[in-house]
């Protein structure tokens, strides 16, 4: 078998309060091949931007690394140093956030904040840099990318500064790419262009993406394998196809059930989207068994007490319930 | 830039016409009005055939919107009246003490900015470690000093015991003598600007933006020096700027307990001396130091933040 | 990410600031008997300019008069100072702060123009001028400290009118037929007397500063009487032969202070998480 690019193995967060330690993430493990698309869903505060933060090595308090393994092309970097850390961060794995409005420095053009990437990992000066970010700016599509590479973010709208985020991830050439909700606060019009760039990209690169995100079909539809998170636990992961043809877990069914699909309202008529009930527990909330269980239509008995071990599916896949029928 | 500034002016100049007015009323209107209270505190008795030909003189017999259309008139053209005392325009007696007083008053605020923004930006890079606690021990504590107390301490210390620096007086302008009382002035400056300096840069290294550098892989060395610095400045300009106020209003003590030839204690002089004019002179001109200062700060909010431009 | 709700802090300035602020209280309240002499009348030429020691913990002054009763004494007049000019502030800046945002129109510009005329001059510099103009005494003291820093009150009251205004309350509560003033004090009020207690405890830290600053320039309390100000302005001429004169109503007024101001800090924690009462 092919060694992974990442390899996340029992991946423990741990929050730490006055009071208590607690598990914010736990038993999380998934891999992801080189240049594959990997998806990771599930609602806010699941655990997923933490997971994320702690591949990046920038958990801050109270949240901190717990047990697990995190291998990045076959090298434990769990234990890294902080200066180790640094060389990793943005030259060989970057990051793309959720908030475009507040993720580029106000007080700072953005050509320059592309072109500290290669100050920064390339040993470039700031002239060779700068025309280096003008580049980016127009592989990314970016109009008059020579007069925009003046301009501070406030001047852009927001999917431009999604795209200058992008060129600033992609300046060095990643092999890993996480998109971290890269497009939940634009507009439904620009999104589309957003994941579209992104995904032209990287796969001309051939760089790795994990991609983070409430929105199950955006994450089906631009990667191969898609894993479920709920309440910090991994509940289900399967090829994008047969999450959707045969969901196993009924926070997934849930999931594909809130999602608008083309087509369906004239045949079921006016029929409301559904939605799942109830919201995510707090990290110190949650409940005995299955974490699932209180806003789960299936519960039973057995689900208020176990917490559900994994059952491994074909092609890979695996389910955290002990009804996945 | 010059938008900015044509707009402040703008703002400035019904401000200050609301200063003379209050000035001028505050001290016609009210009770103890200067000539009347002349010589009822014992320290100034004058013969009251003096008194009438004063009178006369200063036009004090007008009616007061008289007196006033006159005093704006005046006040238009430059011209703040002849002292009482000295018989001298008071504008040439302002004139004479500006400087000091402008001495005393930067170097106040940039022994302020050095210690207190160098401790605040400590303060904040290790938030709960033995830098922090002290420094904001020690700026909550500046915060409560009474800042003449103080001056009294450093001269008393500094002065009469150690003999290291000169215990009053302007000497010949050097640097010597401006050390204490500088000190005494800055130590409340220091102290908010350290409180607000370690607060402006927990919440800027808690931005977004410095997630972003973060995960670009940079030391935290440059992500201070490429982003939290500049942010941070932001909010401490305004602080310097709003501060310029009350350390103008404790100069005034400072300057009397250093015997400090500046505009703050002409200020008192002429208050014991009943000398109005003077007294009017010298607020106003405090009060348009102040709003000149602001005035630059907010060119300096331009310069350092390109949203304003477009905001505004 | 839900995290789990973390402590609130802020609990030492709390507890440091309340006690000594209980302390200065405790002080000023039982002057009479802990104080070893009259403050005014005990002068003793025999006993001038005696040394901190056994029989005078804080020395005496030049007419041989007891420092440690006069501080004592001198509490009084600082703690009244700062608690009728806070409650002056406060009264004049929450009713222009609320009577501007609630009526609007020109009312509202005339205290806008008020509240910017009285930032732009130093309120030190017009505490002075007012002094100037009614003479010394503790009297003008308290008018002249309780006219020149509703500024902060006011702006607070007058936001919480307008955001209250913008929700609705208002208008509800005016088409259930409650009147101006009701819909004032219940809707209004509530909302914004945390705030209003951390700025007038900040505020009194500060009005004990001006008072001490003013009566150095000796238009403040005028001695014999002991206020710390005046203590240390007669203290001065004295700073080299009897020094203990200046030291203990400076330490007197610091620690007061920083009671002050560190209680304040607590009580922000508490009562007012978003800091719209940071010092600025």
């Amino acid at each position: 078998m092919i060694e992974p690019l990442l390899k996340v193995d029992d991946l423990h967060i741990a929050l730490r309060t006055e009071n208590a330690t607690y598990n914010a993430v736990e038993n999380v493990s998934f891999d992801i091949g080189r240049g594959e698309a990997f998806g990771l869903v599930g609602e806010s505060g699941c655990g997923k931007s933490i997971t994320a933060l702690s591949v990046m090595g920038l958990l801050r308090r109270p949240l901190s690394l717990g047990d697990g393994k995190i291998i990045l092309d076959g090298e434990e970097i769990q234990d890294a140093s902080p200066a180790e850390m640094r060389r990793l961060r943005g030259k060989r794995v970057a990051m793309i956030f959720q908030e475009p409005m507040t993720a580029l420095n106000p007080l700072s053009p953005v050509g320059r904040q592309i072109a500290e990437m290669f100050v920064l990992h390339q040993g470039a000066n700031w002239n060779e840099a700068m025309d280096r970010a003008e580049e980016a700016l127009r592989q990314v599509q970016v109009p008059s990318p020579e007069r925009r590479i003046k301009d501070f973010p406030h001047q852009l709208s927001g999917g431009m500064r999604q795209r200058v985020m992008i060129a600033i991830a992609l300046a060095c050439g990643p092999e890993l790419l996480i998109a971290d909700e890269p497009t939940t606060a634009l507009d439904v019009t620009v999104q589309a262009e957003i994941i579209d760039l992104m995904a032209e990209l990287c796969a001309a690169k051939g760089t790795a993406i994990l991609m983070i995100s409430h929105d199950l079909g955006l994450v089906a539809n631009m990667c191969r394998r898609v894993a479920v998170m709920y309440a910090g636990r991994i509940v289900e992961q399967q090829d994008a196809d047969a999450i959707f043809a045969t969901p196993r877990h009924p926070y997934t069914r849930g999931l594909i059930n809130s999602l608008p699909r083309l087509g369906e309202r004239s045949r079921r008529g006016r029929q409301r989207l559904q939605e799942i009930s109830g919201v995510v527990p707090s990290i110190a909330g949650y409940p005995a068994g299955c974490r699932f269980n209180p806003r789960c239509s299936a519960v039973t008995e057995v689900c208020r007490e176990v917490a559900p071990e994994i059952t491994p599916l074909p092609a890979d896949g695996l389910v955290r319930c002990h009804h996945h029928g | 830039m010059l938008v900015v500034l044509v707009r402040r002016l703008a703002n400035i100049i019904p401000t200050l016409i609301a200063v003379v007015a209050l000035v001028f009323l505050l001290f016609s209107v009210l009770p103890g009005s200067f000539i009347s209270g002349m010589g009822e505190d014992g320290r100034t008795t004058i013969d009251p055939a003096v008194m009438e030909r004063m009178r006369k003189e200063m036009g004090l017999d007008d009616p007061l919107h008289v007196r006033f259309a006159k005093y704006i008139a005046h006040t238009a053209t430059g011209d703040l009246g002849i002292s009482f005392r000295t018989r001298e325009p008071v504008t040439a007696l302002i004139g004479q003490r500006v400087w000091p007083s402008l001495k005393l008053v930067f170097a106040a605020m940039t022994f302020a900015i050095l210690v207190g923004v160098t401790l605040g930006f400590l303060a904040a890079l290790r938030p709960g470690s033995l830098v922090d606690t002290v420094s904001m021990v020690f700026a909550i504590s500046g915060l409560s000093l009474s800042q003449f107390w103080f001056g009294l301490m450093l001269m008393y210390l500094f002065a009469l015991k150690l003999n290291w620096l000169p215990s009053f007086g302007y000497g010949d302008g050097g640097f010597s003598h401006i050390v204490l009382p500088a000190i005494a002035l800055g130590v409340g400056p220091m102290a908010l600007l350290a409180r607000t300096t370690r607060a402006a840069v927990l919440d800027v290294l808690n931005a977004d933006f410095v997630r972003t550098a973060r995960s670009k892989g940079m030391s935290e060395r440059r992500v201070v020096a490429w982003h939290v610095l500049r942010n941070a400045l932001v909010l401490v300009v305004t602080i310097v700027g709003l501060q310029f106020g009350s350390l103008m209003g404790a100069a005034v003590v400072v300057e009397k307990l250093f015997a400090w030839p500046g505009v703050g204690s002409l200020l008192v002089d002429s208050v014991f001396q009943r000398d109005m004019p003077a007294v009017q002179g010298c607020i106003l001109m405090i009060v348009l130091f102040f709003l000149a200062i602001n005035t630059l700060i907010d060119l300096a909010y331009v310069a350092i933040d390109p949203r304003i431009h477009y905001s505004r | 990410m839900k995290l789990p709700r973390l402590k609130v802090k802020g609990g030492t300035s709390l507890w440091i600031g309340g006690g000594l602020v209980t302390l200065a209280i405790v002080v000023a309240i039982a002057a009479p008997l802990i104080a070893r002499t009259d403050p005014v009348m005990d002068a003793n030429l025999m006993n001038a300019e005696i040394p901190p020691g056994l029989d005078f913990p804080f020395g005496t002054d030049a007419q041989g008069r007891d420092i440690y009763s006069r501080i004592v004494y001198g509490a009084r007049i600082s703690l009244t100072v700062g608690v009728v000019s806070q409650v002056l502030n406060s009264l004049i800046g929450v009713t222009l702060g609320l009577t501007a945002g609630y009526w609007g129109g020109w009312w509202d510009d005339v205290v806008t123009g008020l509240t910017n005329l009285m930032l732009a001059i130093p309120s030190l510099i017009f505490a002075l001028a007012i002094m100037a103009i009614l003479g010394p005494g503790l009297l003008s003291l308290l008018v002249a400290l309780g006219l020149t820093s509703w500024s902060y009150s006011c702006r607070i009251a007058r936001a919480q009118v307008l955001s209250l205004k913008s929700q609705g309350y208002v208008q509800a509560a005016r088409i259930l037929g409650y009147g101006d003033l009701r819909i004032m004090f219940t809707q209004v009020l509530p909302n914004i007397l945390g705030p209003l207690i951390v700025i007038a405890t900040l505020g009194m830290g500060g009005a004990i500063l001006s008072e001490a600053a003013l009566s150095f320039l000796g238009l403040g309390i005028r001695p014999p009487f002991p206020s710390w100000g005046s203590m240390l302005s007669e203290a001065r001429d004295q700073i080299t032969t009897a020094p203990w004169l200046s030291v203990f109503p400076g330490l007197a007024i610091f620690f007061t202070v920083l009671g002050l101001n560190l209680l304040g800090d607590g009580l922000r924690d508490i009562f007012d998480p978003q800091s719209t009462t940071r010092r600025a």
